[in-house]
């Protein structure tokens, strides 16, 4: 049923083996073919830049005022490659076992090991393309380290390297709208996906400043999306991130992985109000240097700088001595947790910990940790006016990304025929857990390297299909059905706004399937749920019309959260084990660990959607493990 | 703390703006100048009013779609920080705040306080890259760059293109902006292949938009949130200069 197409051959031989058999496009007939891709992220960009040079006809959205904004952007840490410049004993095998370890040995072995193939080639094209990375004074690349690793194989342009990529990618596109291949749609919102006998056709948008709702057909759909970890409306997502593309495509057929599998980043800004609307990330690579500690006292209320030394809980490094400040992200993140609930937390709500650089700035100098650091010092300055030069900053778990997705095979097709996910969109290649500076690295692999022979594989055979047009019944029928939305939430007029539903969804989702999760807490939240879906549909209230109108904006993807939300409990229940970021209370070790049971979960989740009210239907495709052996996760 | 608020009220392109008069109860000092807006929009709903439009994304001040004149400034009363970094502990109980969007000719108002910036990506479009298509590469550390050069190529790069220089300058001048990339990609060893096409494409776009014209008085340095140097614009002008007499 679920095909992954694995290609044949030794691990190390499969991308090659794939590459060598891929159907190929005539040039002349590339421009034949077009090809829709959706969000300008590094996965949407980088993709239809490649695709536009290769000389398809590629139209671009995005729902954000420019292809540049796309919440890539945001990242600050870095990017992996192994490059093995520290000669530190990294190498690609290496780089494949750390994240299949870091996943928890739930990802597919052959995509894991192509994603370190390919990422050597990756700096490559970025330093191509101009993208200033941080350089040593002999003029090589540098390297830092990240959570979950050994070697330094991280590369990095101040905190800001997911802009630094970005723009990378953002340039190529726009060399591409110059030359004509690419042709942007800006402020355009995908509503809907059409379906036509089993394959991806085409797409029905809005146009945010007009209203209109617009048909656009094509060869091939690509979902670049982006994640879903603003379901929990605080989180260190962008405002406008959101699940609606990939959850209507959902619904239209394709698949979702691991949909309750959702990174908490254990180092952002903690909440300090009910007004709250986002959840500042504080790059991981400030781990390298500072050390996270929480009073051993429970509600200590004195100042960080008053507590002496004796009387300070380093956890991590008393739990984890061989990674200490740099376990992974989910162990971090559920240790914070775990303090927090003790009563050690700190900070105006007490749910924070601290983060002290005094020990690396006594040992390094305040210019050292300048240089490395600079624009997150600021950046915390300006938010909560302290100054961490002097004091330990406050951090706190907050939700991050979503390793699940839409269910992709080796091409990255999902099961729908000629429908593509790519980056954060799609569940591949980090498990049950991402590393840190993955994720710059898969979107862009996604675009740049994958996409660019699995989609002209796809292609090859759409050369003598008939060709579709925007007024077959699929197209006018989905329109129909995205407009009756549309006017049901402006005509409800209730008494709540969808920022009220967002942010009690996310309330509920936090508290109930979040850091970690159990049997009771989940029944508990599939319940509020649908009682809040109900509500949802009776008392929403949205001002304005149908043009310029960003409240109906957010009435559509709170209405797709809703949904999701159900599934994530869904899945979360259905999983009987702890791995990675999926901690059922149920299934931990005397000592907290996460217990796996590699007996009867070790298989990625793929539901089906079935209809309105109806349950969805579980498929499993089951993880083979011939590289490496499953062993108990440990960073002790 | 109470805050008053007159804010840019406008339908479409088409229509007359005009500033509007609101007033906020419960404001608290450490909600971001954002959050106060959310909070405005909300009593909005509650009065069956159209909510005031604002474009904002990331609201951690890097994806650069924020950007409002509060008070006459870009951003804000801060310098070097966006709007969606600024705090209402910037501001004290019982003031006054005036709120438009940012104006230029080359910036349409949407609606309220939403502009159409993509002129911004016309300049891109024009030269504001290096052509170097997927698989065009070579090992990365086969080419060598000083760490002092890619300081500073990085100080230039780091631009967000949220237009504050634009709506600052008193000519609305896109010369920040568009120097910025110029100086990033002139100063990179993969750079000077383009380097003089890419200077003429951009500044001729840049014009055709319909940005004026430069007249240093260095507005643009202090409102920009990633701090990019007026001394950009100067390289730009040499580059142009270089490029005229390379051309001849």
């Amino acid at each position: 049923m679920l095909e992954s197409k694995v290609p044949a051959g030794d691990l190390a031989d499969k991308w090659d083996n794939y590459k060598e058999q891929v159907k190929l496009v005539n040039p002349a007939n590339r421009k034949k073919l077009d090809v829709i891709v959706v969000g300008t992220g590094l996965a949407g960009a980088s993709c239809a830049a490649s695709l536009g040079e290769l000389g398809y006809n590629v139209k671009s959205f995005c729902f954000q005022d420019s292809s540049r904004r796309a919440h890539s952007v945001a990242a600050q840490g870095g990017v992996n490659a192994a490059k093995n410049y520290k000669n530190d004993g990294d190498s690609v095998f290496r780089m494949f076992s750390d994240t299949i370890k870091g996943g928890d040995f739930r990802s597919r072995e052959a995509n894991v090991y192509r994603l370190a193939e390919c990422s050597a080639n990756l700096i490559d094209q970025a330093v191509a393309q101009g993208v200033p990375f941080a350089r040593e004074y002999g003029g090589y690349l540098s390297n830092r380290s990240f959570g979950g690793v050994q070697v330094s194989r991280t590369f990095y342009a101040r905190g800001q390297t997911g802009q630094q990529l970005l723009l990378g990618a953002y340039q190529a596109l726009m060399r591409q709208v110059g030359a004509g291949k690419v042709k942007t749609y800006t402020r355009h919102e995908m509503l809907d996906l059409v379906v036509i006998d089993g394959k991806a056709r085409g797409i029905i948008t809005r146009d945010l400043v007009t209203g209109d709702i617009e048909r656009h057909a094509a060869n091939a759909v690509v979902l670049a999306s982006g994640g879903y970890g603003k379901v929990y409306y605080l989180s260190t997502l962008a405002m406008g991130c959101n699940t609606s593309a990939i959850w209507r495509a959902h619904k239209k057929g394709a698949y979702m992985s691991g949909v309750s599998w959702i990174q908490f980043h254990p180092t952002c800004l903690p909440q300090s109000g009910e007004h709250q609307s986002k959840l500042t990330l504080m790059s991981e690579s400030l781990r390298n240097d500072g050390r996270i500690w929480v009073p051993k006292k429970a509600h200590d209320e004195r100042k960080p700088n008053d507590i002496p030394e004796e009387e300070r809980d380093y956890y991590l490094e008393r739990r984890y001595p061989t990674f200490g400040n740099l376990a992974p992200r989910d162990i971090s993140s559920r240790a914070a947790k775990e303090r927090i609930d003790a009563g050690c937390g700190v900070g105006v709500m007490k749910n924070a910990v601290f983060l002290d650089f005094s020990k690396a700035i006594k040992e390094q100098g305040k210019e050292k940790i300048k240089e490395k650091y600079s624009n997150l010092f600021k950046m915390y300055d300006k938010i909560n006016a302290v100054n961490a030069y002097e004091e330990p900053m406050l951090i706190s778990p907050a939700a991050h990304f979503t390793m699940g997705g839409l269910w992709v095979d080796y091409e990255l097709m999902t099961t729908i025929s000629g429908l593509f996910a790519l980056g954060e969109a799609n569940f591949a290649d980090h498990g049950a857990n991402r590393l840190g500076a993955n994720s710059l690295l898969q979107a862009s692999v996604d675009g740049y390297f994958i996409a660019p022979y699995s989609i002209p594989n796809y292609l090859a055979g759409e050369l003598k299909a008939e060709k579709i047009t925007t007024d077959h019944p699929a197209f006018i029928e989905a329109e129909h059905a995205v407009k009756a939305q549309l006017q049901h939430f402006l005509d409800i007029n209730g008494h709540l706004s969808p920022d009220h539903f967002h942010k009690t969804l996310g309330k509920l989702l936090y508290d109930g399937c979040g850091l970690s999760r159990s049997r009771e807490s989940l029944l508990k939240v599939i319940a509020a749920i649908k009682e809040l879906s109900v509500q949802f549909y009776s008392d929403l209230k949205i001002t304005g019309d149908h043009t310029v109108n960003s409240e109906l904006e957010k009435a559509g993807r709170v209405a797709d959260y809703l949904e999701l939300g159900l599934l994530m409990c869904e899945d979360a229940l259905s999983r009987e084990e702890s791995c990675g970021a999926h901690f059922r209370e149920e299934y931990q070790t005397p000592d907290g660990e996460a217990l796996r049971n590699d007996q009867d979960y070790c298989y990625v989740s793929a539901w089906e959607w079935k209809g309105a009210n109806t349950e969805h239907e579980l498929h499993k495709e089951q993880l083979v493990f011939e590289n490496v052996s499953l062993t108990v996760r440990s960073y002790k | 703390m109470k805050i008053y608020l007159k804010i840019w009220r406008q339908n479409s392109p088409a229509m007359a703006g005009e500033m509007k008069d609101y007033q906020l109860d419960n404001v608290s000092a450490d909600m971001s100048f954002l959050e106060m807006m959310d909070l405005l929009n909300e009593s909005l709903i509650q009065k069956s009013e159209r909510v005031v439009e604002f474009d904002h994304d990331c609201r951690e001040g890097i994806c650069g779609q924020c950007g409002m004149m509060i008070n006459g400034r870009a951003h804000g009363p801060l310098s070097h920080t966006t709007t969606c970094q600024l705090h209402m502990r910037s501001f004290k109980d019982g003031d006054t705040i005036c709120i438009e969007p940012f104006r230029a000719a080359a910036f349409p108002i949407i609606r309220d306080l939403k502009v159409d910036r993509r002129s911004f990506d016309k300049i891109i479009q024009a030269g504001g890259f290096i052509s170097a298509s997927t698989g065009e590469t070579s090992e990365a550390n086969a080419l060598l760059v000083s760490h002092a050069t890619a300081e500073a190529a990085f100080d230039a790069a780091a631009c967000i293109g949220c237009g504050a220089c634009v709506a600052t300058c008193k000519n609305s001048s896109a010369d920040l902006f568009t120097s910025a990339k110029i100086t990033q990609l002139a100063l990179l060893p993969q750079g000077q292949m383009e380097r003089t096409e890419r200077v003429i494409a951009m500044v001729d776009q840049m014009d055709a938009e319909g940005f004026g014209h430069c007249t240093n008085t260095e507005a643009c340095e202090v409102e920009c949130p990633q701090e990019i140097s007026v001394l950009h614009i100067a390289r730009m002008n040499y580059e142009y200069n270089r490029a005229l007499i390379i051309a001849k």
